[in-house]
């Protein structure tokens, strides 16, 4: 369950264990991926240490497999640090990364901004040897979240909604989201909404935070869009019209001289298709109970859709 | 500026003392949910450690229970917990008091057990009761070890209860766990500093509670 915390290359409770994870898996350059050369050469599709970026990469390859480009995985690289590195030197073709937090590592942008306005500035702060391309509707990031009861009661579904009642209510977030600028401090700019309390919870809107929304010691809470459970719960994401989150949308970030343009056109494709509902039940079927392995949930995911 | 300079700067600001998140309040809260942990622990294992001490048997299953709990992670119970019984209070306290129990059981029991029979057998000649031997004989002679036992319990206890801010509850762990979040490091180091001498503090104080209470004929052997 820890694995999650790091998607943000966040420090929290797990920070020891993805730090020797990094340690362990970090290193993975130092094969001669450069002097390969040619174009049939195998792609290799990298992959941050949380189960959602493995799957993705698994989507990636698969779709590329199944338009005849060859295609392998060399899951959890590591932090953002170690994966950016292994783009850049060829070691690795494209990993999937967030439009949001790939921007705010080489830029220090603050919310709110809304997705144009990132995948304006991209291109624009990335390294000279890493491309990005197409975002995807899917989008994974921190989001207020409120049980369906709330919702009906105050008739909620955006946080302008929520301001009026905000004052009345317990609000559920890791300790970062006390002082970050998307935080409190950003509720209260960009909606005016001061919570009456803050609960600090420390496992990054996991199963502690959503039992805390179900049981009602918290009113909202801070969940990320793509947590199986707020759809297993029925709870109610609220709309965010002034960005105050910034936005997350998946993208492969590559390394310009690694992808062909059929393969381009593949990755483009699956970005064009995928959406947060899908990465949901992704999600679900690999960290669920059906622990499918992120290449299974892959394959079936390409199945449904053409490729090749 | 290095993060020990930062730390210093941190403790040199008056803002960090005062206020409902300020240093004061948070060493109170650390110092009142420890309490509350010992005690509760403190109430189950020793009464059953001196008993099984001054029954004399039975000390296996002691130190296998006290060992099995000194295995428990304590962050994992207390996750396990408050997914059982929501947040607040309960959960973490009883994850602590597992922690506690380990120390304060074989202590209570080590004492008891070790005091040398010859002793016993010959209050038991006297006439003493079994509650006269325990409370007349047993229990002054164990007092240094049970205090052992009492005071490694505290000292666990007052460097884990910072977990208790995995959650939403308070403790000197809100700066370790809130400077975690936001990577500031010196918070982290100073939440440290402050745990690790706020337990040599209580450390001493219970040596000095130790000497009191110990029997003068103890301190003249050899």
């Amino acid at each position: 369950m820890f694995t999650r915390i790091t998607r943000r290359g966040m420090l929290s409770a797990g920070a020891l264990a993805a730090a020797s994870t990094l340690v362990l898996t970090g290193c993975g350059g130092g094969e001669d991926a450069l002097d390969e050369g040619g174009d049939d050469r195998s792609i290799v599709v990298g992959s941050a240490d949380f189960t959602e970026s493995q799957i993705i990469a698994a989507v990636y390859a698969e779709a590329l497999n199944d338009a005849d480009i060859s295609a392998e995985t060399r899951p959890a690289i590591g932090a953002r640090e170690a994966y950016v590195g292994a783009v850049k030197d060829g070691s690795v073709s494209v990993v999937p990364d967030y439009s949001g937090n790939l921007l705010q590592y080489y830029d220090e942008v603050t919310a709110p901004l809304t997705e144009d306005e990132v995948m304006e500035y991209l291109p624009q702060n990335l390294p000279e040897e890493v491309e990005v391309l197409d975002a995807s509707p899917a989008e994974n990031k921190d989001a207020l979240v409120v049980t369906r009861d709330t919702a009906d009661e105050h008739e909620l579904t955006s946080i302008e909604d929520l301001a009026a009642f905000c004052s009345e209510m317990t609000l559920g977030a890791p300790p970062e989201f006390q002082e970050r600028s998307y935080g409190l401090p950003g509720l209260k700019s960009n909606y005016g909404c001061e919570p009456a309390e803050f609960s600090p919870i420390n496992d990054a809107g996991g199963p502690l935070t959503v039992q805390a929304l179900l049981d009602d010691t918290v009113q909202v809470a801070d969940i990320f869009t793509t947590t199986p459970a707020i759809k297993q719960n029925d709870l109610v994401v609220l709309e965010d019209p002034e960005n105050n989150f910034l936005p997350q949308h998946v993208l492969p970030l590559a390394n310009k001289d690694a992808l062909s343009q059929d393969a381009r056109d593949v990755l483009n494709k699956v970005s064009a298709e995928l959406t947060t509902d899908d990465l949901i039940a992704l999600n679900d079927r690999v960290s669920g109970d059906e622990k499918a392995s992120p290449e299974q949930a892959a394959k079936d995911w390409v199945a449904d859709h053409d490729f090749s | 500026m290095n993060v020990l300079e930062q730390t210093w700067k941190w403790f040199a600001d008056p803002a960090s003392w005062t206020g409902a998140g300020g240093i004061w309040s948070r060493l109170v809260e650390h110092l009142g949910y420890s309490g509350l942990v010992l005690l509760i622990a403190a109430v189950i294992a020793l009464p059953v450690g001196v008993l099984v001490g001054h029954r004399r048997s039975g000390g296996n299953v002691v130190v296998g229970v006290a060992g099995a709990l000194r295995a428990l992670p304590t962050l994992g119970l207390l996750t396990l917990f408050a997914l059982w019984i929501g947040l607040g209070l309960t959960a973490p306290v009883l994850a602590l008091v597992l922690l506690a129990i380990a120390p304060l059981l074989t202590g209570a029991y080590a004492g008891v057990s070790a005091v040398d029979p010859v002793v016993v057998d010959a209050a038991r000649a006297q006439g003493l009761t079994e509650w006269q031997i325990l409370t007349r004989v047993e229990l002054p002679v164990a007092v240094p070890v049970i205090f052992g036992g009492i005071r490694n319990a505290t000292l666990q206890v007052i460097a884990t209860v910072t977990i208790m801010a995995y959650i939403d509850l308070g403790g000197l762990g809100r700066f370790l766990i809130d400077g975690l979040a936001v990577r500031d490091y010196s918070r982290m180091v100073a939440s440290m500093i402050l745990a690790a001498a706020l337990a040599l503090v209580l450390d001493a104080v219970l040596a000095g509670a130790q000497k009191l209470l110990s029997s003068p004929g103890l301190s003249k052997e050899d």
